[in-house]
């Protein structure tokens, strides 16, 4: 679909932030400091001002440690929650602020694979119940046989036996469960999948096959994921495009060979050098300093001046901006804007 | 595919006798016991124009001239009344088949609107969230504050008085069911809803929504079967004390008329013979009642311990 105009990007997310209310109500909001009593709002900073876009057919890995917003992102452009400021565009048009009617025809074109594959399926519901649901919700149209052909179509294509339609979820390991999770957002025919972290539950001997799948989807179907995970070798497998997240915000974004072979942002290049290499006979890898700064009181400069062994003064007054490098990584790094990384 | 289906109904069965719930079940002789006891007593209230040998609302079977007549295992018995006689001369086997009928009706009916009432409130404040919720559990708050009795004593005493005790008792089985199906709906509204706020955090339910289904069809279909079990366990008790505050209403008078008698007004209509030497007027009634909420209860109890998982024992 809408191949004629390819320059336009599939998914743009335009400065989005997310700001969680920490203090809920009047009363949590006033608080003793210094024997006066004051009123307080504290948020915690989820999300702050990524921009992003995905294009038609590849596969944009979003990574990052835990609690760096990966899931927050992935579920901001699911429509779980709404962003607190920015904007969100699938294929042209705006859909964060629309009403969940106004979204219906999205979500047949936009689907989310979860982490959990033991809690994403309902375990009331047998694997049949739960894949035709969705199928006669979007498509009311279809006869009882051709609901049944989509299941068992879809069923076959992740490599669940479609006898086993009768089951309930708890009767499947947890690597089928996610091959039936993958099945149910396959049902729809979607075009643009969001995974969040679908393999970090799995047992590695499981991630590989569950992984193989999905891209024998992509493939065939031609779809185009926003993969959220944690685990670089997957990136490396699995991304065509890699974007670092680190409290919130992009700080890197980069084609993944270009980002494997020439990783510019000192937490990139920290996060890279933990990868444990098979010829590692003199491990280099980069020790951070400290601890991740709180995301209720965000730090005024770049918010990984605390642990960069390359902050001046202007990383702690001045936010960095996403740069666009020669070889078309976009970095946020006052030193690398400066190029005094070399020494 | 006809032949599927049934295949699956028969593994359903065996499913359920095989499950945690089903074995617990067995070993459970308590549990059995007061199974039987309550299937035999609603068995019996169902079939009760069968089994009953009396039609105690027929006036012309009563003879007030057969009134007080002790049950059969005392002297001066008449044998055609087996527990003997009330103080209008009706069988008390067949008043009392008649009224457990009465007073079970009244409870399950009772409680179904409780259920309904509660279920879609806890749903709605739960899944909704927000004023809404806080809107609702404050009604659920001053719901409780007031006593199921004193409000159920009030509405039916001014509606008495508003229609005249004539169409009251014409009505009264209408007006028990809705004043104790409307007092109760708090406690299953709380019970739902805290269900339904753990259970809105699961991932399934994002996933519906991912999928773009409304907030009914989540509710209905995703989050109610999921939070049945605290459900079925708060109906076994419910049923259990609609029972009683129907026998209460009316031993107070407020209930169920003499001529229509259920457990509760055979107790109180016998109360004024009680030191005259007619007991069983009173006692046998109330011996069938308190074995009734008994075994309710006692299931309600088995219930529990199994729904609950923190209480698996390996």
């Amino acid at each position: 679909m809408n191949t004629n105009k390819p320059e336009k990007p599939l998914l743009d997310l335009q400065n989005v932030e997310k700001r969680f209310a920490l203090d809920q109500g009047f009363l949590e909001t006033i608080k003793m400091r210094g024997g006066k009593l004051i009123r307080e709002k504290r948020e915690v900073h989820a999300v702050n001002n990524v921009s992003l876009s995905v294009e038609r057919g590849e596969a944009l890995c979003v990574v990052g440690e835990s609690g760096c917003g990966k899931s927050t992102v992935a579920r901001l452009i699911a429509g779980l929650l709404t962003p607190s400021a920015g904007e969100i565009h699938y294929d042209g048009e705006r859909i964060d602020n629309r009403s969940r009617h106004d979204l219906l025809p999205l979500r047949k074109k936009m689907q989310m694979i979860f982490q959990n594959p033991y809690a994403s399926l309902n375990p009331r519901m047998t694997i049949q119940q739960a894949l035709e649901e969705p199928v006669k919700y979007h498509t009311p149209s279809l006869t009882r046989a051709e609901v049944k052909d989509k299941v068992a179509e879809v069923m076959l294509s992740v490599g669940v036996d479609p006898s086993w339609s009768a089951r309930y979820p708890h009767e499947f390991s947890g690597g089928q469960r996610q091959r039936i999770a993958i099945a149910r957002a396959l049902t729809v025919n979607p075009e643009f999948i969001i995974a969040d972290e679908p393999i970090s539950a799995l047992d590695v001997s499981i991630q590989a096959q569950v992984l193989n799948l999905m891209l024998e989807a992509k493939e065939q179907r031609g779809l185009t994921y926003l993969f959220i995970t944690h685990d670089l070798s997957v990136v490396q497998h699995f991304g065509t495009r890699v974007a670092v997240l680190y409290l919130g915000s992009v700080c890197e974004l980069a084609d993944t060979a270009t980002l494997f072979e020439n990783p510019k942002h000192p937490y990139t290049k920290a996060l890279l050098s933990a990868v444990p290499q098979l010829k590692d006979d003199g491990p280099s890898h980069i020790r951070l300093k400290g601890e991740i700064p709180t995301p209720i009181n965000l730090p005024l400069g770049c918010p990984f001046e605390s642990r960069c062994a390359y902050a001046n003064v202007r990383c702690e007054t001045e936010r960095p901006a996403a740069v666009q490098q020669p070889d078309g990584s976009l970095v946020a790094c006052h030193a690398v804007e400066e190029d005094r990384l070399q020494d | 595919m006809s032949n599927f289906s049934t295949n699956v109904e028969a593994s359903r069965f065996s499913r359920m006798w095989n499950s945690n719930m089903g074995y617990s079940f067995r070993r459970n002789p308590v549990a059995v016991v007061s199974l039987c006891i309550f299937a035999a007593i609603a068995l019996m209230a169902i079939f009760a124009p069968l089994i009953a040998p009396f039609d105690p609302y027929d006036l012309s079977q009563i003879d007030i001239m057969n009134s007080e007549y002790p049950p059969v295992w005392i002297d001066g018995a008449d044998k055609q009344f087996l527990f003997g006689t009330d103080d209008q001369g009706r069988d008390l086997w067949s008043t009392i088949l008649y009224g457990t009928r009465l007073s079970l009706l009244i409870g399950l009916c009772a409680v179904t609107l409780q259920a309904f009432l509660g279920i879609s409130i806890g749903l709605i404040s739960g899944y909704v969230g927000g004023r809404l919720d806080s809107l609702l559990m404050r009604m659920a708050d001053i719901q409780l504050s007031f006593s199921t009795l004193m409000v159920a004593i009030i509405f039916l005493a001014v509606t008495q008085a508003m229609f005249g005790s004539e169409t009251f008792n014409q009505y009264a089985i209408y007006f028990l069911i809705a004043v104790i199906g409307v007092s109760e709906w708090p406690q299953y509204a709380r019970t739902v809803r805290a269900t339904v706020l753990a259970e809105k955090k699961k991932e399934y339910v994002d996933s519906a929504r991912v999928l773009g289904f409304g907030p009914m069809r989540i509710m209905v279909r995703h989050i109610l079967p999921n939070s049945l079990s605290p459900i079925f366990v708060i109906s076994t008790v419910q049923v259990a004390n609609a029972i009683i505050s129907e026998a209460s209403l009316s031993f107070l008078g407020l209930g169920m008329p003499p001529s229509q008698p259920s457990l509760g007004s055979l107790i109180s209509s016998g109360f004024d013979y009680i030191f005259s030497g007619s007991w069983w007027i009173t006692a046998i009634p109330g011996v069938i009642l308190v074995v009734l909420v008994l075994v309710i209860n006692l299931l309600g109890d088995w219930m529990r311990d199994v729904l609950n998982p923190k209480l698996y024992k390996g």
